[in-house]
């Protein structure tokens, strides 16, 4: 098949045939190298100053929301969703796209945009505490004005109001908080009260899975030896590591996964997890039972936040704003099941649905907390020494 | 073809490999450039902050050092999938090329059929027939032809059957290619000749049909061993590939040196494997 065209017709004069491509070939090859050696890859490697983009808010009635799946609340009937109701109020288009199913996973999808101040198509995407401040820390978010956000500033619980590395909440305002526990689907199995059940127990035995998300996982595993996720050791870390690296090598788990576990749990190809408070009470399924290991769970929240190429700064505001009106935010916690970061969402929540008003899920309190525990804030190279050793050992 | 160098002047080769040679530059040497200058980077730089290019090659003595039990599995995996769609691929596309008649088109279709949904929806749907709950898995255990506790999916068994359900195509399109060619005569001949059934086709079908046989097992074997969606959806932690170590150190580890090493790395092997096997089926004239 090689040799279909007499030779020497086409190769008379000049380079040959064979010669252009190899010709070719290498000199884009050169090129590409002499880039990427000089340049290095990957990041800016510098800050991004004057890369944020202009704001055509203004001109644009648009809005690009990324958000994790089954995290808020849709028209029921004649119900309108808050996403309806804000559309309707503000007359701003928004895509909303449940696009981001773990941190991780996102990030990689935008670094290279947001690296190389290049537009990613959005203009507010939600991410966990650890993430954003990352991503704050690289200079990749823009600055919200306080001004188009009263709502924020009048109504953020105080348990939120300034985490280590967004202290004034200038870049970023929580879409909800949750806890990271344990769930099981009662209709397979018994009660599953801790992680070492969960991790040993013989009925469980390839039927468990954890999550990907590393401070999750790890961090349950270390409350149930005993030491504290928010202020660890080396040591603390190498015996949680091992621990979970034992029970994937026992065959006790079963995968690691971002937000689909709950599809499994309910179908009963899983029968025990690590789970996310709200996911479970999303499932409607009264078969599958949220729980809080004896040894106390992980909280965390997710936070939007706004790039610096998100081209619709301020309708991004106004939707913060809106999230930000507690009668919304009731609206918004009693579909999803998870805290509520609104203050007097718990009065609201009366008028919608009573039997919320004293769920710990959504309104914990001072005592509830007490037995939740954060993650350490990690330094960039600290954090992807643990992300690797945790990668090697989930596979 | 005289016509078209008429039109196309002198240059008529060059113009003719242009928009291909544009396309693979763009999309294969360059991306390829940055994957080798990845691979032999510092890994104590970040996605963020970015990595310094300095010859690192201990990066693929400590891939290869870390994760060789995720190449082999992978080649397993891929090397048994190859040979279950050879025996199942060769079987249909016999059955096409020779007996099928008038349905021939139709059974065609139907091979190519699958390839209107996504790769992934179709897996998707391997573990709804695979789940434990499921009836495939229901009739098993009340046939007593599977243990009580036994499972299909999250094993090997999944991912042997994943791979080999979604690459078949591969195998049964240069396999029927190959076969369609073949004078029937010729058989009828051997068998004139008081050859058996068993000899026409090992002597007489078989070796006419080796193109196929190679175009399809190369077609199949490849993507298999670099594949990743089969093991994640319907393996566990313990059946992953190498492509899901891949993944994993691209996302969950953010480590892209060693991510881009052990890519490069299953590359080379594979392309070292196919040449081995092309030179050993002595069949390089028939690519």
């Amino acid at each position: 098949m090689s040799e279909v065209t007499p030779p020497g017709e086409n190769t008379k004069k000049g380079v040959s045939r064979r010669g252009f491509i190899v010709g070719g070939a290498a000199g884009l090859a050169g090129i590409a190298a002499a880039y990427y050696l000089t340049r290095g890859n990957g990041g800016p490697g510098g800050t991004l100053e004057g890369c944020v983009t202009t704001d055509l808010s203004d001109t644009e009635a648009r809005l690009a929301v990324s958000n994790w799946p089954e995290y808020i609340d849709e028209d029921d009937g004649d119900v309108l969703s808050t996403l309806s109701l804000f559309m309707q109020q503000s007359g701003i288009d928004v895509t909303y796209t449940p696009d981001v199913n773990d941190n991780v996973e996102f990030f990689t999808k935008v670094r290279n945009q947001l690296g190389a101040c290049q537009p990613t198509g959005r203009d507010l995407f939600v991410l966990t505490d650890w993430m954003a401040a990352r991503m704050i820390e690289a200079g990749w978010i823009q600055q919200l004005t306080k001004a188009n956000v009263p709502n924020l500033d009048a109504n953020l619980i105080s348990s939120l109001e300034g985490p280590g590395w967004d202290p004034n909440r200038d870049y970023s305002a929580p879409w909800q908080s949750g806890f990271t526990g344990i769930a099981y689907n009662k209709s397979l199995v018994g009660e599953v009260r801790t992680m070492d059940e969960l991790l040993t127990r013989e009925d469980l035995k390839g039927r468990v899975t954890m999550l990907t998300e590393m401070r999750d996982t790890m961090g349950l595993l270390m409350l149930s030896n005993g030491a504290d996720p928010s202020n660890f050791s080396d040591s603390d870390w190498s015996a949680a590591l091992d621990k979970l690296s034992k029970a994937r090598t026992d065959g006790q788990i079963r995968a690691f996964t971002g937000n689909e576990y709950i599809n499994d749990l309910a179908a009963g190809n899983i029968a025990a997890c690590v789970a996310w408070s709200g996911d479970v009470a999303a499932a409607e399924d009264e078969n599958l039972v949220f729980l809080p290991p004896e040894e106390g769970m992980m909280i965390w929240s997710d936070n939007m936040l706004v790039p610096v190429q998100g081209t619709h700064k301020a309708n991004a505001e106004k939707w913060i704003n809106h999230y930000y009106d507690p009668k919304i935010a009731a609206q918004l916690a009693a579909y999803v099941w998870y805290v509520c970061p609104v203050e007097g969402a718990r009065e609201e929540m009366e008028s919608i649905d009573p039997s919320l008003v004293d769920n710990p899920l959504i309104f914990p309190t001072e005592e509830y907390l007490a037995s939740t525990h954060g993650f350490m804030a990690l330094d960039e190279s600290t954090a992807q020494g643990y992300e690797q050793d945790f990668s090697d050992v989930i596979g | 073809m005289a016509a078209l160098q008429r039109a196309l002047g002198r240059n008529s080769a060059y113009l003719l490999v242009g928009p291909a040679a544009l396309w693979l530059g763009i999309f294969f040497v360059i991306p390829m450039i940055s994957l080798l200058t990845t691979s032999l980077s510092d890994p104590a730089g970040s996605p963020i902050y970015g990595y310094s290019m300095t010859w690192r090659f201990e990066n693929y003595v400590d891939v290869v050092a870390d994760y060789w039990p995720y190449l082999v599995r992978s080649f397993v995996y891929a090397g048994i999938a190859t040979v279950l769609c050879l025996i199942l691929g060769y079987t249909l596309a016999y059955a096409i090329a020779f007996k099928a008649g008038r349905f021939k088109t139709l059974m065609l279709v139907l091979v190519v059929a699958p390839f209107f949904t996504s790769f992934l929806v179709r897996t998707l749907s391997w573990k709804l027939i695979l789940a434990d709950n499921g009836w495939l898995v229901e009739t098993l255990k009340t046939l007593h032809l599977m243990p009580e506790d036994g499972r299909l999916l999250a094993t090997p068994i999944a991912v042997v059957a994943g791979l080999t359900y979604n690459f078949l195509p591969f195998m049964i399109l240069p396999l029927y290619a190959s076969l369609e060619k073949i004078d029937p005569k010729l058989n009828e001949a051997a068998a004139d000749l008081y050859a058996n059934p068993f000899k026409r086709f090992w002597n007489v079908v078989w070796p006419l049909s080796l193109p196929g046989v190679v175009g399809g097992t190369l077609l199949t074997f490849i993507p298999a061993s670099g594949d990743y969606i089969n093991a994640s959806l319907l393996g566990n932690p313990n059946t992953q590939m190498v492509g899901n170590r891949i993944q994993s150190l691209f996302t969950t580890g953010s480590d892209y040196p060693h991510a881009a090493a052990l890519s490069v790395i299953l590359m080379v092997l594979i392309v070292v494997m196919v040449m081995v096997y092309v030179r050993r089926a002595g069949t390089e004239d028939l690519l």
